[in-house]
């Protein structure tokens, strides 16, 4: 529930991403992102890359990546926009981190189907390791942000952390996958439920049954 | 009589297998689809509509009569060229509870690529948007992947499928925002803009994307049309309801004993629905709470009223509630409901684009009231201008999400306004005895 | 023709009309902040919601919605009662209300709206947003806690200024209005957001705190920073004039004004001749009237007199000092300070013939030697309009930044006569061509050869529908330019004729941008208000008003005749200009004929008849044929845009501006 706001424009920050440009492999990809667009309509690539702006951003800093005021400049460029809409989009979708941000993104979803399934717990476990809400950890590792439904209600309660999620949480469970994090690991994403493949009913299945061992064509049984 | 397993069409849904073209095209995917387009564009609306499917985004609009309003021919632009027409997926899957598209595009997208270029051909489309949210970031992948799958394969594209129709599909992901799952807020998004809604009329199908006619549908609506084309209008209108038809993806998440997505026939009475697939309410029948049973924009409903509702359009406006997106969250009677309502309505807050006045103000407004009535820290009367509130909001704003955020409000008031009152006086009696 | 029912009358309302407007005809008020005639529909305040039959069962913005035949609007239900208070409570949650110290407090849209439609009080208890200030430069002062989020402000500066600079950042409730980065809003046009903002969110900053509405005397004027002519209104208290405003003429600058015209007038009160002076002794020395005419009264100029006219004055004065000019004997009269030479023969040849309105409808336009956004930023405005309608734009001379693109095709008036192949297709192709000679085209053979082209596209025709169009214009930067040509201010060789004549007596009236060394022989009496550039090279300075301080009549670069009124009395000793021509007259010991500004006028109008009929003169759609050969590279007049007259020079406003904004000096915010 951090309010918003743009790291502001310093010497320093135009020192360190004045001459932000893509690398070799990025130029690339926004050539193909642009391409996607009808001719004339380049502006509906702002979107793809500023997250691709974002991520270079955080590959070149090993944080989840966001967006210095020249790095947005540079975006304005490439599609020929103004500055000021760019800047618009960039602080209304709250996927764009416009202040800088730590290496791990841990967002918390609090919505009503997580809250109702544990999600103040996970939100106290974020809360006893030290993170705090806006902030990044002094060993830079965290940052954490309660954020709004994810899309994963049937397993929740869960965690987004950079690209993955982590679902079917519990304290227990939020502390491995961090603590595994922290290690240099790479935690397995999704249900955290040893008993659980995705979202269907935990245990005993109620449909689907044949699908779980091989790849069922039913069409015989039509 | 339950759901068979052969007449799901998500047979892949919890992903036990690959996603991967092979594999779904062994499950039935792609199958002949040269031969569903051959069938022609009236043919194909036709079918649609005689399946009774209701458009499977929240609103329930007829998607067979909604292709049908794309226009057969094409309008000019300014140099006198017809404008081409765009099909629009609306993948932004973000009303809380909801939590189906995730599954269809991750275990089983070609069904959907399938169905854009049915559903495309069939409004006279030349390409489509896949507009996923932002945090579907892994699915995106997935959606990527499936696509270059495609257009390997000759399937989409120049002559997709040997159909002699070229359609292009793109994949285009959000970036955090709720409202761009509304329509016009999805074009604008799509543009490159804040997703702020249009002003309507004009129409999407008059004037949507780039100013070309066109037209949005959920995942879950364009998904299921190829295998209704194959299967059938008839096989598909077996079940459900008459003006409920079909199968449909249920969600449902909070206090049972197994949450989990499945795909049921319309109308199946709420307590079927859950006894059979998530192993029955937390502590018992008797221990339900409440009900919201179409994601959080819909109103709750206590538990006498929904144990035995049909879980279809009309079964859940007879009590006062909406089947949504069938997303459906359970309480049972642990649950703190002023609090699980309030933290929709900051949800509201957060999503509100900012653009007119009502939602604006107003959620912000609401949700400060709500979070003082969580506590008691508020005046009986405060209850009835928090209702007079949400009436100020609803049908005053320029999208639906005003009243989104106005009927959770609506509906607890309805419902739980002794348990509201007897907060106020619970903490009124405390401080009084503070004070003494 | 649809006909609908407001309120139970049924009326008929134009094709394409909107439910507001059908509401408006029908004489009912329908409040709103976001609407705006000359911008795009945002329907985001919700202010102006109606009841329309048929349609869903819930108001209906009516500012968006077209009217179309059988509706049934209601204006008066109980619905959009409701409605209303509805929606002006949600505005007023967030708002400071703190009218008290508010500069738009009795101008103020959501002031007088609430009281007309919101309900008496305030249920709401939660703390209040606060918004931080935003920097939009010296112009604009923003508090911006006091926005609405109506979007006005966005939407003039991404359609009309064609300057993308402000936007609503973050979303929701926290949504915010800003320039980018804070960064001063940089154009000629800027500050028409302050009219525009509904609230005290956008105000004056150099009017901030100056004075309430109903403490100002408001006069009808006309603006002389540049040659459009925009229709003004002078708002002053006592003798100072405290803000200029622009009023709406669909004709000339719709309803908007430029940065200059709206904030020089601070220079009014600065740097001031309040009294007569005299050289002595190579000083200038203070002087009583009757000491400066005393000494004029010994000059004895006869015919060897000139008069050279400023780029500001009025008609009237300088048909007063060409009569007195003429009583001499003299012919000598000259506009053209700096000593263009172009042949005035043909008004029509040195017009605007088109007319600002009817540029906008151009679907060709050829633009040699202007930069129109600082020669005439109103007309660039228009400019844009016919680019967003199709319009090709081709300019000849320097780059500089235009707001609807354009394409540049080199520096040098040569081009004139050798146009690349796909202009001149796109010339003899339009429905409507059309030229724009600025000032920087008009000499070194300029002005004949765009003449031939006006020839060689047929500029001059009649269109399809029967109406005249005459594409040939010139576009000037004084606002004296046509009135003076009308009144003969004009010599075949110039203002070199006037020094070759080494004239015993020059009279400037408020002109500062003569070079004086020329007429180092002569004894140079200057008549104007500013102790500017000629002052210092005057011989006898006689204190005269600046435009604010005199009715008078002036003439745009279109030919459009206008008449202003006198706002303010000048400072200190300082008289209107003909009633100091009409003493002098007497110390020259000639009679030019009038006693009073009555008679003065009555006599310019029966010389020059155009000259009394407000609107545009006639001066023939024939053009001459031109021709020759055009050759030079074009530099533009204008180097600073804030700097180009006595008023704006002496402006602590503009000098401000200049200083930050074209040379990007900073200025800390000193705490206010």
């Amino acid at each position: 529930m951090a309010d918003r706001y743009i790291e502001p424009d310093t010497p320093e920050l135009r020192a360190r991403w004045g001459n932000f440009a893509w690398t070799e492999a990025n130029a690339a990809k926004a050539k193909d992102i642009v391409a996607r667009y009808p001719e004339g309509r380049q502006r509906s690539a702002v979107m793809p890359l500023l997250d691709l702006a974002q991520r270079q951003v955080g590959a070149e800093e090993n944080t989840q990546g966001w967006l210095p005021i020249p790095v947005m400049e540079y975006v304005a460029a490439e599609l020929d926009m103004p500055i000021i809409r760019v800047v618009e989009v960039a602080s209304f979708y709250t996927m764009y981190n416009i202040a800088p941000i730590g290496r791990f993104h841990v967002q918390v979803c609090g919505t009503t189907p997580c809250m109702l399934r544990g999600s103040d717990d996970l939100l106290a476990t974020c809360k006893s390791r030290g993170m705090k809400k806006g902030h990044i950890s002094a060993d830079g590792l965290w940052s954490f942000t309660e954020v709004e439904c994810m899309g994963n209600c049937a397993s929740a309660p869960m965690v987004q952390i950079n690209d993955d999620n982590y679902e079917d949480l519990t304290s227990d469970r939020l502390n491995a996958v961090l603590d595994a994090l922290a290690r240099g690991e790479t935690p397995k994403a999704g249900t955290q439920d040893p008993a659980r493949h995705t979202v269907e009913p935990v245990g005993e299945p109620t449909n689907l049954v044949a699908m779980m061992t091989e790849n069922h064509d039913y069409r015989s049984e039509w | 009589m339950a759901l068979l397993d052969k007449d799901r069409i998500f047979t892949n849904l919890y992903g036990f297998q690959p996603w991967n073209l092979k594999e779904a095209q062994a499950r039935g995917a792609w199958d002949n689809t040269k031969d569903l387009i051959a069938r022609g564009r009236d043919a194909i609306i036709d079918e649609m509509k005689a399946s009774g499917l209701r458009g499977r985004g929240g609103a329930g609009f007829p998607t067979g009569m909604k292709w049908s309003f794309m226009p057969k021919q094409p309008p000019l632009d300014q140099n006198g060229n017809p404008k081409p027409s765009f099909l629009v997926i609306n993948a932004d899957e973000s009303e809380p509870g909801s939590c189906k598209d995730r599954e269809i595009m991750r275990h089983d997208p070609h069904l959907l690529f399938e169905g854009a270029l049915v559903a495309g051909f069939a409004m006279g489309a030349r390409a489509a948007y896949i507009y996923i949210r932002g945090e579907y970031i892994r699915e995106a992948e997935v959606l990527f992947a499936a696509r270059e799958e495609a257009y390997a394969a000759g399937l989409l594209g120049k002559n997709a499928a040997g159909s002699g129709y070229d359609f292009d599909v793109f994949v285009h992901r959000g970036a955090g925002a709720y409202i761009c799952g509304e329509e016009t807020a999805m074009i604008e998004s799509l543009e490159g803009k804040k997703g702020q809604p249009r002003l309507k009329p004009p129409f999407p199908a008059g004037a949507g994307l780039y100013g070309c006619p066109t037209t949005v549908n959920n995942v879950e609506s364009i998904a299921v049309a190829p295998t209704i084309l194959r299967r059938g209008a008839a096989w598909f209108s077996s079940f459900g309801r008459e003006n409920n038809k079909g199968t449909k993806l249920f969600q449902i998440s909070g206090h049972v004993n197994r949450p989990c997505v499945v795909e049921e026939e319309m109308s199946i009475p709420f307590s079927e629905l859950i006894e059979r697939h998530c192993g029955g309410i937390r502590g018992g029948r008797d221990n339900l709470l409440a009900v919201i049973p179409g994601g959080s924009s819909v109103p709750l409903v206590p538990s006498a009223d929904i144990w035995d509702a049909p879980m279809d359009f009309d079964g859940l406006k007879a009590v006062g509630s909406g089947l949504g997106t069938a997303a459906v969250i359970v309480m049972d009677k642990s649950t703190d409901i002023v609090r699980a309502i309030s933290r929709l309505s900051y949800f509201y807050k957060h999503e509100s684009c900012g653009q007119c006045t009502p939602c604006r103000e107003g959620t912000g407004w609401m949700w400060r009231v709500m979070e003082r009535l969580r506590t008691g820290d508020a005046h009986v009367e405060e209850i009835d201008m928090l209702q007079q509130v949400t009436k100020q909001v609803e049908g005053h704003t320029i999208c639906a999400l005003g009243d989104a955020a106005a009927w959770p409000i609506q509906g607890l008031i309805k419902h739980f306004r002794p348990e509201i009152e007897r907060r106020i006086e619970a903490r009124n009696g405390s401080l009084q005895e503070a004070a003494e | 023709m649809p006909k609908v029912k407001v309120d139970g009358v049924e009326i008929e309302v134009p094709a394409g009309a909107t439910v507001l407007q059908a509401a408006e005809l029908a004489g009912k008020e329908i409040p709103r902040f976001c609407y705006h005639e000359r911008l795009s529909i945002a329907g985001n305040c919700r202010m102006c919601l109606v009841e329309v039959k048929p349609g869903p069962p819930k108001p209906q913005a009516s500012c968006a919605l077209p009217a179309t035949e059988g509706q049934e609007i209601r204006t008066d239900s109980e619905m959009v009662k409701k409605a209303r208070e509805g929606v002006m409570e949600f505005l007023l949650i967030n708002h400071p209300l703190d009218c008290p110290i508010c500069d738009q407090g009795g101008e103020c849209d959501l002031q007088d709206q609430s009281v007309a439609y919101g309900r008496g009080g305030s249920r709401y208890h939660e703390h209040k947003r606060a918004v931080t200030e935003k920097y939009m430069g010296p112009l604009i002062k923003t508090t911006m806690t006091r926005c609405i989020h109506c979007t006005r402000c966005v939407r003039f500066s991404e359609e009309i200024a064609g300057v993308d600079e402000i936007g609503a950042l973050y979303r929701g409730e926290t949504m915010q209005i800003t320039t980018y980065l804070e960064k001063a809003a940089h154009h000629e046009m800027s500050a028409n957001v302050i009219d525009l903002c509904p609230v005290g969110a956008l105000t004056s900053r150099p009017y901030a705190f100056e004075a309430r509405p109903w403490e100002l005397k408001k006069t009808l004027s006309i603006d002389v920073s540049d040659a459009t002519g925009a229709n003004i209104r002078i708002d002053a208290r006592g003798r100072e004039v405290l803000r200029a405003l622009p009023r709406n003429n669909d004709d000339v600058n719709e309803e908007w004004l430029s940065d200059k015209a709206r904030f020089q007038v601070d220079g009014l009160t600065r740097r001031r001749l309040d009294k007569p002076f005299l050289r002595r002794d190579g000083k200038l020395v203070q002087a009583t009237w009757n000491e400066a005419f005393a000494a004029l009264s010994t000059l004895n100029p006869a015919a060897s007199i000139a008069a050279v006219a400023g780029d500001m004055v009025d008609c009237e004065t300088m048909f007063a000092a060409k009569a007195l000019v003429s009583a001499l004997g003299s012919t000598l009269l000259e506009g053209r300070q700096t000593g263009m030479d172009y042949d005035t023969s043909s008004l029509a040849a040195v017009n605007f013939n088109t007319t600002f309105n009817d540029i906008e409808t151009a679907d060709a336009i050829l633009i040699v030697g202007s930069m129109v956004r600082w020669e005439a930023p109103t007309v660039n405005v228009r400019l844009r309009k016919a680019v967003k309608r199709g319009a090709k734009v081709f300019l000849i001379g320097p780059e500089w930044e235009t707001t609807f693109g354009g394409e540049f095709l080199g520096e040098d008036l040569s081009l004139l006569g050798n146009l690349p192949g796909h202009v001149a297709d796109t010339l003899s192709g339009a429905k409507r061509p059309a030229v724009i000679l600025g000032g920087a085209a008009l000499g070194r053979g300029g002005l004949e050869a765009g003449l031939a082209l006006a020839g060689q596209f047929n500029l001059v025709r009649t269109l399809e529908d029967g109406t005249a169009w005459n594409g040939f214009n010139v576009l000037h930067m004084a606002a004296s330019r046509m009135g003076g040509l009308m009144l003969g201010y004009a010599q075949k060789g110039g203002i070199a004729d006037l020094a070759a004549a080494k004239p015993k007596v020059l009279i400037s009236l408020g002109a500062d941008e003569v070079d004086y060394t020329k007429f180092a022989d002569s004894m140079i009496v200057y008549i104007g208000h500013h102790g500017d550039k000629a002052a210092h090279a005057a011989d006898v300075i006689l204190p005269a008003s600046a435009y604010t301080e005199k009715a008078g009549t002036y003439v745009n670069t279109e030919g459009r005749v206008q008449f202003a009124d006198k706002a303010v009395f000048a400072p200190g000793d300082a008289r209107e200009d003909w009633t100091i021509l009409r003493a002098l007259a007497d110390a020259f010991g000639v009679s030019v004929g009038f006693d009073s500004f009555d008679q003065l006028r009555a006599a310019m109008v029966s010389a020059v008849p155009a000259l009394g009929v407000e609107g545009l003169a006639d001066y023939g759609a024939a053009l001459p044929a031109g021709g020759g050969s055009a050759s030079g590279a074009i530099a533009y007049p204008i180097k600073d845009f804030y700097m180009t007259n006595p008023i704006a020079r002496a402006s602590a406003t503009m000098q401000r501006c200049s200083a930050e904004l074209l040379h990007g000096e900073e200025f800390a915010e000193a705490a206010e």
